[in-house]
This record gives C-alpha cells, sequence and structure tokens, in this order.
C-alpha cells in the first residue's frame, strides 16, 4: 500500500519532467541541433560547484516566492500578487534599511520586518476585499499588482531615490555594512574547494530553509494551520466544524503577502544592499510556476525551485558552447509546469479512482466488485 | 407588434449617455482651455479607438470562454502568442496573413488551455497560469530562432512589420471614391468651433479617418459575438455550458466539444488582438509588449458584465486613459477636473434616488479631486496607466450586486457528474 502510494506522488512529477524534456528535445531537433549534446553540455556544466553555488542563489527567492504562492493555494486562495507584493517590499525595505543604523543583527531583523509587514500590508487589502465585498482575489491581486509598480515607480522618482546618484539608474541609497546578510563561503569552503570567479553563496538560504520548515510546522502541527488547510480541502466541513472562514482568508493572505515581502532580500541584503532600477522581477510568477511543480508541499517547492534555479544556472553555457540556444531552457520550464499540473491532476483522479474501488471492495465483503460500478461511483 | 416605448428605447438612451458625456468633455475642455486641447480632439479620438482595440478584443475572448463556463487567465499568454506568430506571418506572407497567423496562434494557445482544463479537468486559474509562463518562453526560442538572423531583429524584436492599410470613409472624412476626394464633413464642421457641435464631429472624424481595417474588423467582432453567442443555436448551446453543463448534458448538447470551440475561439480572439499591438500599433515585435492588456481585457470582462457592449465600453475607456498620457502629459492633468465632474454628476444622480450616504461619500471625492487638480501643475505619470485598474478595483468593491456572472464560470465539469 505505501509502496504504491511512493510511486503514485512520484510518477506524476517524473512523468511531466520526462514529457518536458522529450518535448524540448524534439524541439531542438526541429531546429536542427543536437539535444543529446546540449543536455550532455549543461549536465557537466551544472556539476560544477560555481554553478552550483548561482543554483542555490538563484532558488532561495524563488523557493520563498513559492512558499507565498504555496500559502495561499493551501486553501485555495490564488494570490497572484507576490509579483507586486515582494516588488513594493524590497524597495521601502531597502529604503528603510539605508535611513537608519542599528546593530548588525538587529539592522537585518528591523529589515525583514519592514519587508513582511509591507508585504502582508499589500496583500490583505486582497484579503480584506474578498471577506468584505467578495471581490475574487485573482482579479483584486492582479490589479494590486499593476499599482504596485505603479507605485514603485512614482516612489523611486520622487522620495526614495539616492539624490546624490548622477547616474541615470535610479537607485536608493545603500545599506550599511550592519545590515548586510553575511555569505556561507568560509561555510562551504570547508567542505570543498575554493569557490572561484567572486562568487559566494548567499546566506539567506538559511532563512529560506527556516520558512520552509516554520511553514511545514505550521501547516501540520497548528490550529491554526490546521484550519487552513481544512478549508481548502473541504470549506463547508471546515466552517461547519467551527472555523471562521473570514477571519482564514484574511490571516492566509497576510501570512502569503509576509513570505512575499522576504523574496526581494536575498538581492537586497546580500548581493546589491539597495534598490535599483535593475532589481529581478517575475519572481513572483516563478514562484506560482514552483509552487505548481512542488504540489505546493515545501519539500515540493524546494525540489522545483532547485530545479528551476540549476536551469537558469546551467543554460548560460550552450550559448558559450554554441551547441543549443540557451532560451530552450524557457520552453523545458513552461513545459513543465504546464505538464506537471496535467499530471497530478491525472494521477490524483486515478487514486481516487483506486480508493473509491478499495472502499467499495472493503464494505462490500468479500464479492468482487463490479468494475463499472465502481467507475460510476468514482467519476462523480 | 407594441411600439417600444420610448422611454425604455435602448437607442434613445444610449444617444442620451453618449451626448451627456460628450457634454461633460466639452465643458470640461472648455474650463481647461489654456491647458490642453486634447481632452476632446480628433487626434485622442483616434488614438482611443486604436488604442482600445487590443483590450476589446482580450475582453471578447474572455466572454467567449467564460460564457462557457472558462475562466481564462491566460488571455495575457494567448496574446503573447498573437504577438510573435502576428509579427512573423506579416513579414513572411503580408500583414493580412500576419492577423490569420496571429489569430492561429493565439487559438493554439486556447487549445492548450481547452485540453488542460475541459479534457483534463485541471483547475482553470492554475491552467493560465501555467499558459502565461509557457507563452513567453516559446516566444523568446522563436525570436531567437528566427529574428535574431534577420536584419533589424534580435531576441527580444522582429524587423519592421508592414500594416495592413487605413481607410477614410467617404462623405464623412474625406475618403476617396474610385479616385475622387469627397468632402471632409465631420471634419469642416471640426474646425468651426462650435460648442459642443464641433466637439462631437471632432470625435466622430477621429474615428472616421485613417482607420485600420484590423480595426474595421475588430469593431464588427462586438455585433459578431452577439450575434453569435444570443442568437444562434451554437450560442445557445455555448451559454448554456457556462450556465448549467450538466443540464446542458441532459438536452444532449456535447458540453465538452461545446467548451473546446469556446476556449479556442477565446484563444483566437486574444491572439488577433496580439497580432493587431505587433502589426498595427507599433509596426514591430517586441517581446512583453502586450504590457499586460489581457488581464485589463479580462477587467473588461467584469467590468462590462460578461457582455460584449460592456466590454467594448471597458476598453473604449481604458483606451482614452491611455491615449490620453500618451498624446499630451497636461492633458491627463485636466483628466483630473474630468473625473471631479463626472463623480460629482454621479453624486447628483445618488442624491435624486434619495441615497444620502452614497452621495455625500461621492461629493467628498469629487470635492477632494477638483481640490488635487487646483492645487498642483501636473499628475504624476504613472497614474494614469494604472487608472484601468483603479476603476477594476473600484468597481468590483461598489458595484458587485449588479454583476452577474456564468453561474458555472470556473468550475471543473466532468461529463456524467450529478
Amino acid at each position: 500500500m505505501t509502496a504504491r502510494r511512493i510511486v503514485m506522488a512520484l510518477a506524476a512529477p517524473v512523468s511531466a519532467f520526462t514529457f518536458s524534456v522529450l518535448i524540448s528535445s524534439a524541439v531542438l531537433i526541429a531546429v536542427g541541433t543536437n539535444p543529446i549534446d546540449a543536455w550532455a553540455e549543461m549536465l557537466s556544466f551544472g556539476m560544477r560547484l560555481e554553478t552550483l553555488v548561482e543554483t542555490s542563489n538563484r532558488a532561495t527567492p524563488l523557493y520563498l516566492a513559492g512558499i507565498a504562492v504555496a500559502v495561499g493555494f493551501r486553501m485555495n486562495l490564488f494570490n497572484i500578487g507576490v509579483e507586486g507584493q515582494y516588488t513594493i517590499a524590497a524597495l521601502l525595505a531597502a529604503s528603510a534599511g539605508a535611513a537608519v543604523s542599528l546593530p548588525a543583527p538587529l539592522h537585518i531583523l528591523m529589515i525583514i520586518i519592514v519587508a513582511m509587514f509591507v508585504g502582508s500590508l499589500f496583500s490583505g487589502v486582497a484579503g480584506y476585499l474578498k471577506v468584505t465585498r467578495g471581490v475574487h482575489e485573482v482579479i483584486s491581486t492582479i490589479m494590486l499588482n499593476a499599482i504596485a509598480w505603479a507605485m514603485v515607480g512614482y516612489l523611486m522618482r520622487t522620495w526614495l531615490a539616492d539624490p546624490n546618484d548622477t547616474t541615470l539608474n535610479l537607485k536608493t541609497r545603500e545599506i550599511a555594512e550592519s545590515g548586510r546578510f553575511p555569505n556561507l563561503n568560509g561555510l562551504l569552503q570547508t567542505f570543498t574547494r575554493d569557490i572561484k570567479g567572486g562568487r559566494e553563496l548567499g546566506g539567506f538560504i538559511i532563512v529560506a530553509a527556516v520558512v520552509g520548515i516554520i511553514f511545514h510546522l505550521y501547516l501540520t502541527r497548528t490550529r491554526s494551520g490546521y484550519d487552513l488547510r481544512i478549508t481548502g480541502l473541504n470549506p463547508f466541513a471546515a466552517e461547519a466544524s467551527g472555523v471562521n472562514p473570514k477571519a482564514t482568508v484574511i490571516r492566509a493572505m497576510l501570512l502569503s503577502g509576509a513570505v512575499a515581502g522576504l523574496i526581494g532580500l536575498p538581492e537586497i541584503l546580500g548581493d546589491d544592499f539597495k534598490y535599483d532600477l535593475s532589481f529581478t522581477k517575475g519572481l513572483g510568477f516563478a514562484g506560482i510556476a514552483v509552487a505548481l511543480i512542488g504540489r505546493n508541499h515545501p519539500a515540493g517547492i524546494a525540489i522545483g525551485a532547485l530545479l528551476f534555479g540549476w536551469l537558469d544556472s546551467a543554460a548560460p553555457i550552450l550559448d558559450v558552447r554554441g551547441d543549443a540556444p540557451r532560451e530552450i531552457v524557457s520552453i523545458l520550464q513552461g513545459v513543465v509546469v504546464l505538464s506537471a499540473v496535467v499530471a497530478y491532476e491525472v494521477v490524483s483522479r486515478v487514486r481516487q479512482a483506486q480508493e473509491a474501488r478499495d472502499a467499495a471492495i472493503a464494505t462490500s465483503g468479500p464479492l468482487p466488485a463490479n468494475d463499472n460500478q465502481a467507475n460510476t461511483e468514482v467519476d462523480r | 407588434m407594441n411600439p417600444v416605448p420610448l422611454k425604455e428605447s435602448r437607442v434613445l438612451r444610449w444617444t442620451i449617455a453618449i451626448l451627456g458625456l460628450v457634454l461633460v468633455l466639452s465643458v470640461t475642455q472648455e474650463l481647461a482651455r489654456p491647458e490642453t486641447n486634447d481632452l476632446i480632439s480628433a487626434g485622442t479620438a483616434g488614438s482611443t479607438l486604436r488604442r482600445a482595440v487590443p483590450i476589446l478584443l482580450a475582453g471578447l475572448g474572455g466572454i467567449w470562454a467564460e460564457r462557457a463556463g472558462v475562466v481564462n487567465i491566460g488571455l495575457e499568454g494567448m496574446m503573447i502568442l498573437g504577438t510573435w506568430f502576428g509579427a512573423w506571418g506579416a513579414l513572411e506572407f503580408g500583414p493580412w496573413w500576419g492577423i490569420v497567423i496571429g489569430i492561429a496562434g493565439g487559438a493554439a494557445g486556447g487549445l492548450l488551455h481547452a485540453v488542460a482544463t475541459v479534457g483534463f479537468g485541471v483547475d482553470h486559474i492554475i491552467s493560465g497560469v501555467a499558459i502565461n509562463i509557457l507563452a513567453p518562453g516559446i516566444t523568446r526560442f522563436l525570436s531567437r530562432e528566427i529574428f535574431a538572423t534577420q536584419t533589424g531583429g534580435g531576441i527580444t524584436q522582429s524587423p519592421r512589420v508592414e500594416s495592413v492599410g487605413h481607410v477614410d470613409f467617404p462623405f464623412l472624412s474625406g475618403g476617396e471614391v474610385f479616385g475622387w476626394a469627397s468632402p471632409d464633413t465631420f471634419g469642416w464642421i471640426a474646425d468651426r468651433g462650435w460648442f459642443l457641435v464641433s466637439d462631437l464631429c471632432a470625435v466622430a472624424s477621429g474615428v472616421t479617418s485613417n482607420v485600420s481595417w484590423a480595426t474595421l474588423l475588430a469593431l464588427a467582432l462586438v455585433p459578431g459575438t452577439v450575434y453569435l453567442l444570443w442568437r444562434t443555436p451554437f450560442g445557445l448551446r455555448v451559454r448554456s455550458c457556462g450556465e448549467h453543463p450538466v443540464a446542458a448534458d441532459s438536452l444532449g448538447v456535447n458540453v465538452y466539444r461545446m467548451k473546446y470551440a469556446a476556449v479556442i475561439i477565446s484563444g483566437g480572439m486574444a491572439g488577433f488582438g496580439g497580432a493587431f499591438i505587433a502589426i498595427e500599433q507599433t509596426g514591430i515585435y517586441r517581446e512583453a509588449q502586450t504590457q499586460g492588456r489581457g488581464f485589463i481585457g479580462l477587467a473588461t470582462v467584469i467590468f462590462g458584465n460578461w457582455q460584449p457592449l460592456g466590454a467594448f465600453l471597458g476598453s473604449i475607456l481604458f483606451g482614452f486613459a491611455d491615449a490620453l498620457q500618451l498624446r499630451d502629459r497636461t492633458a491627463v492633468h485636466a483628466l483630473l477636473l474630468l473625473t471631479g465632474v463626472a463623480v460629482g454628476l454621479v453624486a447628483l444622480r445618488a442624491l435624486r434616488r434619495s441615497q444620502p450616504v452614497g452621495a455625500a461619500v461621492l461629493l467628498l471625492i469629487s470635492a477632494l479631486v477638483l481640490w488635487w487638480y487646483s492645487v498642483t501643475e501636473s499628475v504624476m505619470s504613472e497614474l494614469p496607466p494604472v487608472t484601468p485598474h483603479i476603476a477594476t478595483l473600484l468597481v468590483l468593491v461598489f458595484a458587485t450586486s449588479r454583476l452577474r456572472m456564468p453561474a458555472a464560470d470556473g468550475m471543473r465539469y466532468r461529463k456524467g457528474q450529478e
């Protein structure tokens, strides 16, 4: 029984990934390149220490974004607004961090709190509109994304940009040394060799891991997390058993936004120390992809984030060697997402059919269940 | 056959509404005269129409899908496919083929969405989001393979694309009839400077001169959609799938097939919108040039209460805000005056309907906006592009009770369910 469950759990992601590789290989063949060479090149380049460091740095914000999205998804709440939430949170956190000077741990803590607060403030609007006015959160968060970007543009241009800056690239003032997050190079290099090319293993991955663990404990070990989960599974049953649906919606949105606020911080605290026009965009949408691949489970999201991070870090070699266009990776990622959601749906339906058949056998005694009958019950 | 009472005549109501709108615009224009001349002009009207078309097409696409009960968040991705395939088709085979291939590209996206949501029963939002992630990946790869090797093209843009051509309406805006230049009636009156009448004709002149053939085709899709969805058996079947698929199934409607057809048409519309942006509006494919218009189109669906005409009005409103800030920054400031006046009028209406609280709130908003207008010289440039989004949120917050979406919109449907 358990073996079958494990196979079932792995069947979807593995088949989705295989399917995506096959599709991408077909595309590569269609444009006249050898897919096997390309994948081999990526694999060998992708196993270098520097690429793996890069993978970790890219996966960190993706993981946080995936968790932010998953908090909502777990109760069927679609926070499409992670994109806007993390952008404005990063801007305001970077500005606040540059405006004060505090002892190191407090300074970092303050920036983190500001980012989480701004993120949850923005997602809270969507939650509030949903419970008071019945505005669907997908629409409101899409609209709030555009409003957040406009606010970022306005704030950058008028108040928050560094007045001493003479370049055209608007940026906020730099955060002082005490507000920067240490890297993990020293730790990593004791186990491996020196990291070349000036790369740094961002320390924020520890925060991301802690967030993932807290998320898991919250869902499985707390009353509040349980409410959130059962509301997602069956809102009517949840309400009947005393869960306040409005409070749960607000809570999930606020939590989602708070985690979303963290997404930009690996870049702000560990790399740039300021918000400027080149700040990474699109992590919120990528987070949706990662959460979908990981089935909103903290471990699954980690795998999804590492996969996407690795693909992004290893792809540039294709251009360098000229084996294939690196853009094939963006097709691969897109196909993985779509085929993963389809595969999960198919597997869950097969599993339901299986369970219904087992239940039918169990309840109707030793008599072999009529296949047709079982099927009609399942389809319902 | 009873004659329709004049009070309830739709035509009369619309005429009054449009005249009223132009009156408000005219008055505001007079008030803001030294600052801007662009609030109501032929140029602004024409530009509004051009800006509105892609939003309208996305909106119609949204209506097609949602009337069949499938939420299409993937409109944005289908539009992106439309921009790329439109530009590619226009380069290879000429602009009209570009439109056709753009539609096909969007329809392919629609097919993908239909396979996932209808065929496999995946959640509509999830599938739509996945398509929005997949589409830019596909176009980036294709640009790299095709446009990057052409002169003037690159990974993020195509070479210049030719447009399908434009037309001036004969007798109305001086179009040619067999080589003879007919009189430019609207333009002539517009130049007289008669209050209201000239303004009205300036708008008419703007939307009847130098109009793209693709715009006319897009506009024809509004009555076309109304006809197909509300006046044909096919449309009735499609809509029944969005209201009550089980009942439709019991009457022998092939629900899956109807949903497939509607979602593919939906993608085709969005693809047309994308192709219009690339071929007609900018004359080039550029990465991310849809700028979220698919989402704004989705907003017009809600805005317009899932009715094609409503989506059309929504797209005009959003197109106007878009056109004004592109043409004349100072006109945007005058837009504050317009908003203040318009909100004030709505407040008066609320007062007449004896809704004192609503009227008070609206009057306060009106006063605030007018105060803002009077104490500032210009408005921040970031505001106009997000007016559609703010307006949509406000409509959803204040008018939810008047909106009615298809009853089974967004729900999964499996044949044989109860």
